[in-house]
């Protein structure tokens, strides 16, 4: 099964390769990872998408825990969450083109953000399937290029997720 | 006043109450060496290979308890100790690494000697930092004593870049450190100690499976409280031997693949195994499926991610060992548990597979078999000495036939298998404890690995006493291939080798030989009363097999005792061989 896991990271030099390291050294799935700064510049939170079982995923949370530079992990499959992601789509624009794809543009509340005289480039937030829907409708078009965000998600409401706040309250140990 | 990062890092070390560090010098580390030129209080110990270096690191901490230290220069001399550190990173081993690195400016631009050691280390070490600024030395030392021997112990690499360690800077060593996304936490959790509980006044065969996390944390006491309150009997992993005294009444010894056979059928039958320090390895589980299939299990660790990892436990209880059996014994005295009539029949059982099957050998033959000279070293040594091995046959019969009373007394490559391990992890115990006796027992395969490190046991005056148990064969893989493999001695046989007396007299050790089963008393007796590093080269029959065992893919009731009997298909296949006939599998 599919799960998104939320990981806030000390933002210092290499943690994003000792993570994705992690998945690579012990063979676990990752869909798409996506890495932003949070609201304290010291921290990043990262948006894995992987693929397991219960025992894998069990693996893959303790594992992140285990590594000294991660804060926090939260598997949100298990909470409430609402999760997006963002792609820009270049297309062929040519001719009739132009208005079917303005069609396909309006119709999913996307956005044309560059345009010339052969091409669109458009603007696309939402699920994955919306996204993989807008994918399929504007193929036959031909697209020129694609560049997607991976998943990004958040808890929702009042469920406690991986925020900085939170982690702030924590108290570690000291020697 | 202002201090160099070399001056720093040594006033770090001595801050850490080291006073031993093994070392290799090079380009990059020059700075540091100058320093070191003129210190008193750290005992340099140059190694003659930075690998040899690191597993002497290993041997002093697995002796001690406290972190060992290596330094080394970038490049060949930080990646020479690569395999030492994942050895330590698999056997929970706290050593610090302090590889030197070319100046910041130049890294990223393949420089003379430049290798990305943080990167090539990152998954074999707890943690590694490049410290890129002089101001940051300090804290990156003191956070790297603190997360190398606080929660599961480990190797953390410290990579100095050479302009970091010229530069200066006010040196003022942090107190305590504080790491907010690093806290080990070492108290069970109450209402699973509760339920441990429960579950050790249900139990009717109970089984302590003990392992390296008793050492690691100090907790032998603990658990001989437990195991002598409650009446449980342990058996022991590689990694802890010595965590329970092998030669008590309640000691199965090891269990596993080459463990001894009441100590698997006792895991086996077992209705409840209490797991402390041990992660369920491979070579201890055997066949997952069938492992236990009648127990419950209690789950002792102060790794959460050992958890449920290969077995799941029916009571989990993240914590490190020590507090946790303190907390579990004050439970149990106070449930009254622990009458000898309790479990009479387990204990019965158990003495019937003692008998069924002992560890035996049969030495009726002139030439020595090799559990006969591990015998005769336990004898000689009263059972007192530290023991060092390396990987393999020889290994498996130490753990069967030395019995390891003390804590801390026996150093080996468990979850690695590091041949050429042994030899240097002598010499860092050795150095450590200069009057105790030391041996380091080695196969003629893996005791070249590290030879060089002989010349690092004159030059300190190292008194190890080395036993090549020699068979000229790379013994485990010839057993391998002999039973799976129908005896095609694939690259296995090492009968080309050098006069292992001749090479210790050139490296100005004293060489001793045992030809036959009637020298190796003798042998052992004139070692013992050399004052200095010894290497004795027994000569061992050559085919013996170590027993019993568990056979890869087997679950750990179906033992194997002897060689299989009769015209079976590898003699055919012997048969063909020699009528230059075409193998087929």
């Amino acid at each position: 099964m599919q799960h998104i896991v939320s990981v806030l990271v000390e933002n210092k030099a290499g943690a994003l390769s000792r993570i994705s390291g992690l998945f690579s050294g012990r063979g676990f799935n990752i869909e798409s990872l996506s890495v932003g700064p949070t609201l304290d510049s010291d921290i990043s939170t990262m948006t894995i998408v992987t693929e397991g079982d219960d025992r894998i995923i069990e693996q893959i949370t303790k594992q992140l825990n285990k590594l000294v530079d991660v804060i926090k992990v939260v598997d949100l499959t298990e909470k409430e969450y609402v999760e997006r992601e963002t792609a820009l789509i270049k297309i062929n624009a040519r001719g009739e083109d132009r208005a079917e794809a303005l069609r396909i543009v309006d119709i999913f509340r996307a956005r044309v953000i560059d345009s010339t005289q052969n091409t669109y480039t458009i603007e696309m937030t939402g699920s994955v399937k919306k996204i993989q829907a807008i994918i399929n409708l504007l193929k036959p078009l031909g697209i020129k290029s694609l560049s997607r965000t991976g998943r990004i998600a958040i808890a929702r409401g009042d469920i406690r997720g991986a925020s900085v706040r939170e982690m702030t309250e924590r108290r570690g140990v000291s020697a | 006043m202002k201090m160099t990062g070399s001056q720093i890092l040594i006033e770090c070390l001595k801050k850490e109450g080291v006073s031993t560090l093994f070392a290799y010098p090079g380009g990059v580390n020059l700075p540091i060496f100058d320093v070191l030129y003129d210190e008193d209080e750290i005992d340099v110990v140059l190694c003659r290979h930075e690998q040899g270096g690191a597993h002497m690191a290993e041997g002093f901490a697995r002796a001690t308890g406290k972190p060992g230290v290596i330094l080394v220069t970038s490049g060949p001399g930080a990646t020479n100790t690569v395999t030492a550190i994942a050895d330590a990173a698999m056997d929970s081993t706290p050593i610090i690494i302090l590889t030197g690195q070319v100046p910041t400016q130049m890294i990223g631009n393949d420089a003379f000697q430049e290798a990305d050691m943080v990167g090539i280390t990152r998954p074999c070490t707890k943690y590694n930092i490049l410290v890129k600024d002089v101001n940051d030395l300090a804290q990156a030392m003191k956070e790297a004593f603190y997360i190398a021997t606080s929660g599961r112990p480990g190797p953390v690499l410290v990579d100095l870049p050479k302009d970091v360690v010229r530069a200066k800077t006010t040196f003022k060593y942090p107190d305590s450190v504080y790491i907010r996304s690093y806290s080990p936490s070492r108290k069970g959790n109450k209402w699973q100690l509760k339920q441990a509980v429960q579950e050790i006044l249900k139990a009717k065969k109970p089984v302590i499976y003990a392992g390296g996390g008793v050492l690691s944390s100090d907790a032998t006491q603990e658990l001989l409280t437990l195991a002598e309150t409650a009446r449980i009997p342990v058996t022991n992993t590689l990694m802890g031997l010595g965590g329970f005294p092998g030669t008590h009444p309640l000691s199965l010894g090891m269990l596993g693949m080459h463990g001894t056979y009441w100590a698997n059928m006792a895991i086996h039958h077992s209705d409840l195994i209490i797991a402390v320090g041990a992660r369920f390895d491979d070579r201890v589980t055997g066949r997952v499926k069938d492992f236990a299939p009648n127990a419950r299990i209690v789950h002792i660790d102060i790794d959460p991610t050992s958890i449920h990892k290969v077995i799941t436990a029916n009571i989990p209880i993240v914590g490190d060992a020590k507090t946790v059996l303190t907390e579990l014994n004050q439970l149990v005295g106070a449930s009254g548990n622990g009458t000898a009539e309790k479990f009479k029949d387990w204990f019965e059982q158990i003495e019937v597979w003692r008998k069924e099957h002992p560890l035996t050998y049969d030495q009726s033959s002139e030439i020595s078999k090799p559990q006969y000279v591990i015998d005769q070293i336990y004898r000689v040594t009263s059972g007192d000495a530290i023991i060092a091995t390396d990987v393999g046959q020889h290994q498996m019969w130490a753990a069967q036939f030395y019995k390891f009373d003390h804590p801390r007394t026996f150093l080996t490559s468990g979850g690695l298998g590091t041949m050429g391990y042994g030899l240097p992890a002598a010499l860092g115990a050795q150095k450590a404890f200069p009057d105790k006796l030391v041996f380091c027992i080695a196969g003629d395969g893996g005791i070249v690995m590290n030879i060089q490190e002989l010349t690092t046991a004159v030059e300190q005056k190292l008194p190890v006493k080395i036993a090549i148990i020699n068979n000229r064969y790379l013994g485990m893989v010839r057993q391998w291939q002999q039973l799976f493999y129908d005896k095609r001695y694939s690259s296995s046989d090492i009968g080309i080798q050098p006069d292992f007396v001749k090479l210790a007299e050139a490296f100005g050790v004293t060489g001793l030989r045992a030809n036959e089963a009637k020298d190796v008393v003798p042998v052992l007796e004139k070692a013992l009363a050399i004052d200095g590093p010894v290497l004795m080269d027994f000569r061992v029959e050559q085919e013996e097999n170590c027993y019993p065992m568990v056979p890869a893919g087997a679950a750990i009731n179906e033992m194997v005792f002897s060689d299989p009997i009769g015209p079976g298909p590898s003699e055919e296949m012997q048969k063909a061989k020699k009528a230059g006939g075409i193998l087929t599998a």
